[in-house]
């Protein structure tokens, strides 16, 4: 297999040619190929890789401590040290910022793995057992759907959060991560239902496969790319729905540093100082549409119909 | 189109009693107590406790209170606020200004995705194209919560085009940012549906055959793919509402607009649990409803589509 691949890259001198004529090659090794070439895919990577640098170490960013905070130097401009000033509380605007991607980046990430998860087993399920389990399942889904997202997600959260000690990180997080699955499962369904009357699957079938192995073997590796481009589309809303929460007064809490509690903090002092509400503003639009651009990179590259 | 009316009727009875079900067991899985609440450090004696536990269905199990709760909704009893107000009467008060404020982002949204949707479709990888695309998707990428505030705050308050806040009485000039922020959630995936749908509509024999007949490109455009593209856009309308209704809570928030989702941002702030509850339901029947409409519109509009 790596063979082939190796071949047909020496093979092609421009990004696109010489395609169907250098033998068998899977899928995910053309998407990879396509998405190499794709500009977005780049830009999109890279503001990935900053993003979660900032999560895992936010001490390579800045020096500062988020939670030393001195009232003397309350809305200071952006010239002693701190790169965009001081908020009101005389906190430094950056290193908050820069600590803020850790609990937002947490949220949404577990939030989206919950979701994934529900979605992977419920579409999987429905998908290819079909009957009366699709239809109880499907019906589910419906129920879900029909809570507009941020309403169901006030009443949740609030119900969850109501140990006053936690500073609601784990609320937010079972929160969207139940709320969000339901488009993951419908496309996880109808990849199914596609992959599972296929010919290759009827031959697994014959050979003696059991539904578990089919289910994992044989249809999931060819029912989950469009699964992977739902999730990572929703990893960004999820950044935002964290984002929303909090500013609603349901979200994270107490110690917390997230970019949304930044924005709902920074919003009654815009008018005096505007740099604690536009920074973590342009951090956060930045890391959505990174995972928005990456989504879309990725389907463009598993769309057979674009090429 | 008869059986397809029924079974949709069916299962829009069957997520009413499941999506009520789910905000009302959320709501009864609630630990405090809202007596004690209500009366503050006063003692509150058995004989109280009995009282009220007896008119609020308290001493019923869960399914009899569910019942209860479900009656009231469908009776258009919604219970009281924790400030003693009924909140059938705050949402009525509401209503207007909330309902005012969607028409207007809905307006606006469409008449942008559609006039920019029909642009970028005739001429796909132009210049205004490429603009447009890039355009929608750092919009995709701006949450309300990050468009409200830094909406505000420029065209508000630093370049003062628009009143940052609004009065009571919510005039349209003092909702027009507001719409704008709200309407941008919907507007980029309008527009996007619009342009695939015209490009795709373009190449149809029917056009083709428009042209040959000699028609005017204006009124081939105009009439015969206009009208064929816009079909699916409508249906993103049933999407939108949801998106609106979620939007609107912090949008009204941001520019303190006394509608329904400032009612709701309120309540959730000062943890008035039966204003949110109430709220939320409202909403929730209201969403299923346009839903339904939507659907049914869907199927009378495109007679290629037949329901069993």
């Amino acid at each position: 297999m790596s063979d082939f691949t190796a071949v047909s890259t020496a093979e092609a001198p421009g990004p696109r040619a010489g395609r169907p004529d250098s033998g068998p090659r899977s899928l995910a090794g053309d998407a990879w190929r396509d998405l190499r070439t794709s500009k977005v895919f780049w830009i999109a990577a890279v503001l990935v890789v900053v993003v979660l640098l900032m999560a895992a170490w936010p001490s390579l960013f800045t020096s500062a401590d988020p939670r030393d905070c001195v009232l003397a130097r309350k809305n200071a401009g952006g010239s002693g040290g701190a790169l965009f000033g001081y908020d009101f509380q005389g906190c430094d605007v950056y290193a908050k910022t820069v600590y803020g991607a850790r609990d937002s980046i947490l949220v949404g990430v577990s939030a989206t793995l919950i979701a994934g998860l529900l979605g992977l087993v419920v579409g999987l399920l429905a998908g290819y057992l079909g009957g009366w389990i699709d239809a109880l399942l499907s019906r589910l889904v419906d129920v879900v759907l029909a809570i507009p997202f941020i309403l169901g997600a006030i009443v949740l959260a609030k119900r969850l959060s109501s140990d006053p000690e936690s500073n609601g990180v784990l609320a937010v997080i079972v929160t969207l991560g139940v709320l969000g699955w339901t488009t993951a499962a419908r496309v996880m369904r109808s990849a199914v239902i596609s992959a599972k009357n296929q010919d290759y699957v009827t031959a697994a079938r014959m050979l003696g496969a059991g539904p578990a192995r089919l289910m994992v073997r044989h249809i999931l590796p060819n029912a989950i790319s469009p699964f992977v481009v739902v999730l990572t589309v929703l990893l960004g809303i999820n950044i935002a729905g964290e984002a929303t929460l909090s500013y609603l007064g349901v979200g994270l809490k107490g110690d917390a540093v997230s970019w949304g509690l930044a924005i709902a903090e920074a919003g009654p002092y815009a008018r005096t100082v505007a740099a604690p509400l536009v920074w973590p503003s342009v951090f956060l639009a930045a890391t959505v549409l990174a995972f928005i651009m990456l989504g879309d990179a990725i389907r463009d590259a598993f769309d057979p119909k674009l090429r | 189109m008869f059986r397809y009316i029924v079974r949709r009727l069916l299962q829009m009875v069957l997520t009413f009693f499941g999506a009520t079900f789910v905000v009302y067991a959320l709501m009864f899985a609630n630990v405090d107590d809202p007596f004690q609440a209500l009366v503050g450090d006063r003692p509150l004696t058995d004989s109280q406790r009995a009282a009220l536990n007896a008119r609020y269905h308290l001493d019923d199990g869960f399914f009899t209170q569910y019942w209860h709760y479900v009656k009231g909704l469908l009776t258009g009893d919604f219970g009281m606020s924790l400030t003693g107000r009924p909140i059938a009467e705050m949402l009525a008060q509401a209503w207007p200004v909330t309902v005012r404020l969607a028409l207007l982002s809905i307006v606006i949204a469409a008449v942008l995705a559609v006039g920019a949707g029909v642009l970028s479709g005739l001429r796909r990888g132009g210049v205004f194209d490429t603009v447009t695309l890039v355009l929608t998707l750092i919009v995709l990428a701006m949450p309300i919560v990050v468009l409200a505030p830094l909406a505000q705050l420029i065209f508000g308050i630093q370049l003062g085009w628009f009143p940052p806040t609004a009065t009571r009485d919510a005039n349209l000039y003092e909702l027009l940012l507001p719409a704008l922020v709200l309407g941008s959630l919907v507007v980029a995936t309008q527009l996007r549906v619009t342009r695939s749908s015209v490009a795709e509509n373009l190449r149809a024999d029917y056009v083709r055959t428009a042209r040959a007949k000699g028609l005017a490109p204006r009124r081939v455009i105009g009439v015969h793919v206009l009208r064929n593209s816009l079909i699916p856009v409508i249906t993103l309308i049933g999407v939108d509402i949801g998106a609106l209704m979620s939007g609107a809570v912090v949008t009204e928030g941001v520019f303190n607009i006394p509608g329904v989702g400032f009612n709701l941002f309120r309540g959730v702030r000062t943890e008035d649990g039966p204003l949110v509850v109430g709220f939320v339901s409202v909403l929730v029947i209201v969403f299923l409803v346009i839903n339904l409409i939507v659907d049914l519109l869907y199927a009378a509009l495109d007679p290629r589509i037949r329901y069993e």
